[in-house]
């Protein structure tokens, strides 16, 4: 009676990256264990139909088998024992790739069909179930893993070394100029995290905060600054599952220190980019397009007919706001400080735009809309009565930012004045499983794939150049995002 | 023609993934798109040839035929038959493979079908995302992530 062998699994890597090693019908011996050493018979290519490969196990056994058929399109190939030491007989085998789209990972079906002689039909089944498909797919994944796969022919990476880094470093708190850039080491990734090297680094006003000493908790002196960045991975962590050594990733974290060229980090804190996400774009919008996505989903409950008042319009965060907003049927109200950001707002779906320099705007909007239902509010202190002034009634306040200084204080009694809510809140809270991260960033791209979001226009500079970068955005000259780039 | 494919991970064997999905009336209670469904002219939702005639959430009707049905491969193929989203030919499969190395299984749910010239791009990205991978969502979360 013919034997019949299933075994399948899911591997954490393109169906690409995987199927480039399968297709190749003589890579087995640089994957799998068992198998010692492999050639293909006649100096035919391994991608070669009708190609034999003649390849000894590390037990000793000799097998010669034949490729029957090879398919890129179906990510799928046949091959058959034609010649063996071990009772195997009429032995057709096919692996089988299918896409997992969701999360661009890979299904691998593994099946045969054998013959064996009597009384040995279970053995056989075992070795070739276990011996052969499942320790072949730990093999693989370890091959991946390792990235020998991609280096091929190239040197060998070091890994679990620390290597070279530039990193911009606060060695005393103050103005932009107290940035300065220093070589350094990046160390290997710790259990459960990834070392990125990283192209772009996006510039928060969380950065500033951090640079001028008003959250020494978070940022002592001598530290780097930085919430986020893109890049791609170079090694992983002792049980890091889902990322390996080329994949691109971005990342935002509640710890400082992005402003540097490698670093390592939690895989935790990862999400991997869309080919279509550029490093630079990934760098300018993730901290803010998650801090978009909490404000108007979570905290603003935006809808259409929602009334919307943004201060900072042309901001990184502004802009992004200001967009999907609109694309959600909002009416949106943007404060910005020239006409030349005021431009921008509108371009970017900001319908009613207040130029004002010395945050006096209450009047205007209660003019324009009778009230906004939802404040997103970066100014603080020096906006705090207007921002009172301009609320409809059972408005909410989001305090997101205090650019002109901590906010004094809010009273109860001052909110039930008009059945007020108030919210102070931080986006890493609302990333903090890494399937909310996902989901959020799933939410992301899609808006920028299908338009609801325009990335913002982005000025880039050199890592070295954080200071100017600082200087650019606490000058409020800025329009966008600023990303420094390595 | 235009085809669709999604496919996903879902942590619980496909047995017990298929006793949610495989009701042909049983939308509403797994998928998070739709609000109501019933069977015309009484049939029993596993009978080849029944009609679903159900709601999204955002109001369109749809009425659906199952084609085929298979407990053996986990495999469920319909037509639509009317929508609102102006779509011809439709035909739609969602599949499940065990995954033999851990209690999960492989989930894919394609379409084929035609349309007007421009809106390709939008149905494709609708019924992929809102719809398939909406699904699978509502299917990842009910099972647990881990």
């Amino acid at each position: 009676m013919l034997q019949k062998v299933l075994r399948s699994t899911i591997i954490d890597a393109p169906i690409e990256r995987v199927w480039a090693v399968l297709r190749d019908f003589n890579s087995h011996d640089q994957w799998h264990d068992v198998v010692e050493q492999s050639r293909i018979e006649g100096g035919e290519r391994s991608d070669q139909v009708g190609c034999v490969r003649s390849f000894t196990l590390k037990d000793g056994n000799h097998i010669r088998e034949q490729l029957l058929t090879l398919s890129d399109r179906d990510y799928k190939s046949t091959y058959c024992i034609v010649e063996a030491t071990v009772p195997l007989q009429r032995y057709v085998a096919t692996v089988t790739l299918k896409p997992v789209t969701d999360g661009n990972r890979t299904f691998w079906h593994w099946e045969s069909t054998f013959g064996a002689p009597p009384g040995m039909e279970r053995e056989l089944h075992d070795v070739v179930a276990r011996g052969v498909y499942e320790t072949g797919f730990e093999n693989l994944r370890r091959h991946l893993r390792s990235g020998a796969d991609v280096r091929r022919g190239a040197t060998p990476m070091p890994t679990a070394l620390p290597l070279p880094a530039r990193r911009i470093v606060v060695p005393r708190y103050g103005d932009a100029d107290v940035l300065v850039p220093e070589n350094s080491e990046a160390p290997a990734p710790k259990e459960g995290e990834v070392r990125i090297r990283q192209r772009a680094i996006g510039v928060n006003f969380i950065d500033i905060y951090l640079r001028r000493g008003w959250i020494p908790q978070m940022l002592a002196a001598g530290g780097t600054p930085g919430m986020e960045a893109a890049g791609s991975v170079l090694d992983v962590g002792a049980g890091v599952n889902g990322l390996l050594p080329g994949d691109r990733v971005a990342y935002l974290g509640p710890l400082p220190g992005a402003y540097c060229s490698v670093r390592s980090v939690p895989a935790a804190w990862c999400v991997r980019l869309p080919p279509a996400v550029e490093d630079e774009t990934a760098a300018a919008l993730l901290l803010k397009g998650l801090t978009a996505d909490m404000l108007l989903r979570d905290l603003g409950r935006v809808r259409a007919g929602t009334r919307l008042l943004v201060h900072a319009a042309a901001g990184g965060v502004g802009l992004l706001v200001c967009a999907w907003a609109r694309h959600l049927g909002a009416t949106v109200i943007g404060t910005v400080s020239n006409e030349d950001k005021a431009r921008v707002a509108r371009e970017y779906g900001c319908e009613h735009v207040i130029v004002t320099r010395d945050y006096r705007f209450a009047d205007a909007v209660q003019r324009q809309c009778g009230g906004a239902d939802v404040v997103v509010d970066g100014l603080g202190d020096a906006a705090r009565d207007e921002n009172f002034a301009a609320l409809a009634r059972c408005g909410h306040w989001i305090s997101l930012g205090q650019a002109t200084g901590a906010l004094a204080p809010i009273s109860p009694d001052w909110l039930v004045a008009k059945s007020l809510t108030f919210s102070r809140p931080v986006v890493f809270d609302f990333v903090a499983a890494p399937a909310q991260l996902a989901e959020r960033a799933q939410r992301l791209w899609a808006a920028l794939a299908d338009g609801a979001l325009k990335p913002p226009p982005i000025e880039r500079y050199a890592l070295d150049a954080a200071a100017q970068a600082h200087e650019r955005l606490e000058s409020r000259r800025s329009v966008g995002a600023l990303v420094l780039m390595t | 023609m235009i085809k669709v494919y999604v496919s996903s991970v879902i942590d619980a064997g496909a047995d017990t993934v298929w006793s949610r999905v495989r009701d042909f009336n049983g939308l509403p209670s797994w998928h998070p798109a739709i609000a109501d469904s019933r069977i015309e002219n009484n049939e029993p939702s596993d009978r080849i040839g029944c009609i679903r005639h159900f709601h999204t959430r955002d109001g369109g009707m749809i009425r659906e035929k199952l084609l085929a049905l298979s407990d053996y491969d986990y495999s469920c193929t319909y037509e639509i038959l009317e929508s609102p989203m102006g779509v011809a030919n439709y035909v739609a499969t969602l599949k499940l493979t065990p995954v033999t190395d851990g209690a999960r299984c492989f989930a894919e749910w394609s379409a084929e079908f035609d349309c007007d010239e421009g809106r390709e791009r939008e149905l494709a990205e609708l019924i992929g995302g809102a719809v398939f991978q909406g699904g699978f969502d509502a299917l990842k979360r009910h099972f647990g992530r881990r």
